[in-house]
């Protein structure tokens, strides 16, 4: 690869020393920290305050059919949900991947929209697309489907085609529209 | 547009607060308005004209790109990405098979890296030529716009000698591209090269300075640094609240760290600060277009037949038994090229900000997950702040401002 991001080293072992050792894996130059649901909130929070002020994107991962373990981590596997926290420091460059895992069958991890604003909407489509619920979000609505849609489609029991949503839909008729 | 009054009679209610709150109308914008240029709604709390509060909603465009992703091969989901940001197609070509090659672990041919440079900036430049015409067109200015529309044109032109296509280009392949440069668009690129700044000079002289335009967009909008931190802003919508980050100097990727460019910054952080970003963007990104035409290098555009994943062109393929097994086995579904059982967010500096894609291989042909980090959620996602105290006729200049491409936002 010709880019090489800069190394996360001694960001981790600052987390490791406050938190205990965490699992982190690298591939391509990218580190994934794993992080216990119950510590997520309190390990962004701490990253933040060392500078990763960016939050990149909030999106998740569904390993219902997933063989290996994810990112090659053990730990990491078993679980259906995985969560992804991307950060980046825009002061020294360097990005750092945060998952955390969840599972049914009520998905739930902290919001992290006291941390950051930008998490409001793309936690909204995280709970929209996959059903895990964020406690402490102030407007947990759906984002892209529409109010009265049932499911979570990005999940992977949900099919790409045949599932019949749209008798779900109420029908307005002309003179109540 | 239609309007819903929701004042009420106002005898029963003594306190002047709640009366306040009685004269309060809420406005419904969009999702057909021409000035939301594409499918998106506002849902505006006004106050005479002022605006108190808006609830900006999307969705109306959702045709569930992700999941399609998980279901198209790594160069069938190219054609998809065509269609997100449908302002500047090739960025995203060129982000999605930046994000696949990421990845799979491969090393462009430096032909191709040059290639892909050359397109993604001028894609950037059609996309700042609409943004801000369209900016103009929404304060009243019509001939800015037209003088943007002409230029895109060409652009358009170029991409079509190059690859067949105008809109939905499709243009790059895993470790390559759908086909090499030809000299004829080399010339056209050179010309526009040279005619470009003629037309951008008389752009800036029509509007920069224009005292309608000045009064409707300075101080307008205003984001500050923090909060566009704070709100993950990117492209040239921070930049314009002074944050330096731009993914072409700071992760440089394909051939950028050859050339000699500037990041485009401003400290106002409004509209007017957003249009001269963009603005400068284009004459630096004409820079990078024009070193980068000169030296574009001989050789394959695409990688090797050795690294398996780009198609063999037809020579190899009936001249070599390396060149025809190659070919075979990417044509059959169940071969393909590896890939590992790893996850990659790969992001490039799309015109709008940073687009990225965070994939998933299970070592099939399709992903596991694509998810795309379109930057233009975020932007609209911070709207009721900018607008918050400003007139309805701010609504189109924040708006425009921004860029809110809604199939990018809805995906």
């Amino acid at each position: 690869m010709p880019f090489i991001p800069p190394p996360v080293d001694d960001v981790l072992a600052e987390v490791n020393g406050r938190f205990g050792p965490l699992e982190s894996s690298l591939f391509r130059g990218q580190t994934r920290l794993i992080v216990p649901e119950a510590r997520a909130f309190e390990v962004l929070e701490f990253l933040k305050e060392i500078g990763f002020d960016l939050l990149v994107d909030v999106s998740c991962v569904d390993y219902l059919e997933y063989r290996d373990p994810p990112m090659q981590c053990p730990s990491a596997s078993g679980h259906r949900y995985g969560l992804v926290y991307l950060l980046a420091a825009t002061a020294t460059n360097q990005r750092l991947t945060i998952r955390v895992f969840v599972d049914d069958p009520d998905p739930t991890v902290a919001s992290v929209v006291p941390l950051w604003k930008a998490a409001n909407w793309l936690e909204r489509e995280v709970w929209d697309l996959f059903g895990i619920r964020f406690t402490g979000h102030p407007d947990l609505r759906r984002l892209v489907m529409p109010e009265e849609f049932t499911a979570h489609p990005l999940r992977k029991d949900y099919p790409l085609q045949g599932r019949g949503e749209r008798h779900n839909f109420p029908v307005i008729t002309r003179d109540r529209s | 547009m239609s309007i819903a009054p929701s004042r009420t009679a106002t005898v029963e209610l003594p306190e002047a607060a709640t009366r306040s709150e009685d004269y309060l109308w809420t406005l419904n914008f969009g999702p057909q308005h021409p000035a939301t240029h594409t499918t998106l709604r506002l849902v505006l709390k006004l106050e005479g004209e002022r605006v108190v509060d808006a609830m900006p909603e999307m969705g109306y465009l959702h045709s569930g790109f992700e999941k399609i992703g998980e279901h198209l091969t790594y160069n069938q989901y190219v054609t998809v990405t065509d269609r997100m940001n449908y302002i500047s197609p090739m960025a995203n070509n060129v982000a999605w098979h930046h994000a696949v090659e990421v990845l799979l672990g491969i090393e462009l041919t430096p032909r191709c890296k040059v290639i892909r440079t050359i397109i993604a900036e001028l894609a950037r430049i059609s996309d700042h030529l609409l943004c801000n015409g369209a900016v103009g067109l929404d304060t009243g200015a019509f001939t800015f716009f037209l003088y943007g529309f002409y230029q895109r044109e060409v652009i358009y032109d170029i991409f079509e000698t190059l690859c067949g296509a105008r809109f939905t280009n499709s243009y790059t392949r895993v470790g390559g591209l759908s086909q090499d440069m030809t000299p004829l668009v080399v010339e056209k690129i050179r010309t526009f090269v040279k005619t470009f700044p003629k037309t951008l000079e008389d752009m800036e002289r029509l509007l920069t300075r224009n005292r309608i335009f000045v009064d409707r967009t300075k101080g307008v909008g205003v984001l500050t640094k923090e909060e566009a931190i704070d709100r993950g802003a990117t492209g040239p919508v921070a930049r314009a609240s002074g944050v330096t980050r731009d993914l072409r100097k700071d992760e440089p990727y394909l051939a950028y760290a050859d050339y000699d460019f500037q990041v485009c910054c401003a400290t106002a952080g409004d509209c007017y600060a957003r249009y001269l970003v963009r603005m400068q963007e284009m004459r630096e990104s004409l820079r990078i277009v024009a070193q980068a035409l000169e030296n574009i290098p001989a050789g394959p555009v695409d990688v090797g037949i050795d690294q398996r994943t780009a198609k063999p062109d037809k020579k190899q393929v009936y001249s070599t038994i390396e060149g025809t097994i190659s070919h075979f086995e990417l044509a059959m579904s169940n071969r393909g090229f590896e890939v590992p059982c790893e996850e990659t967010y790969a992001a490039i500096e799309a015109p709008n900000g940073e687009l990225g894609f965070y994939l998933v291989g299970d070592g099939n042909e399709t992903a596991y997950r694509a998810r795309c980090r379109p930057p233009s959620v975020l932007h609209f996602a911070m709207f009721p702040q900018l607008i918050r105290g400003h007139t309805l006729s701010d609504v189109v200049a924040v708006l425009g401002s921004l860029n809110i491409i809604a199939a990018e936002l809805d995906r």
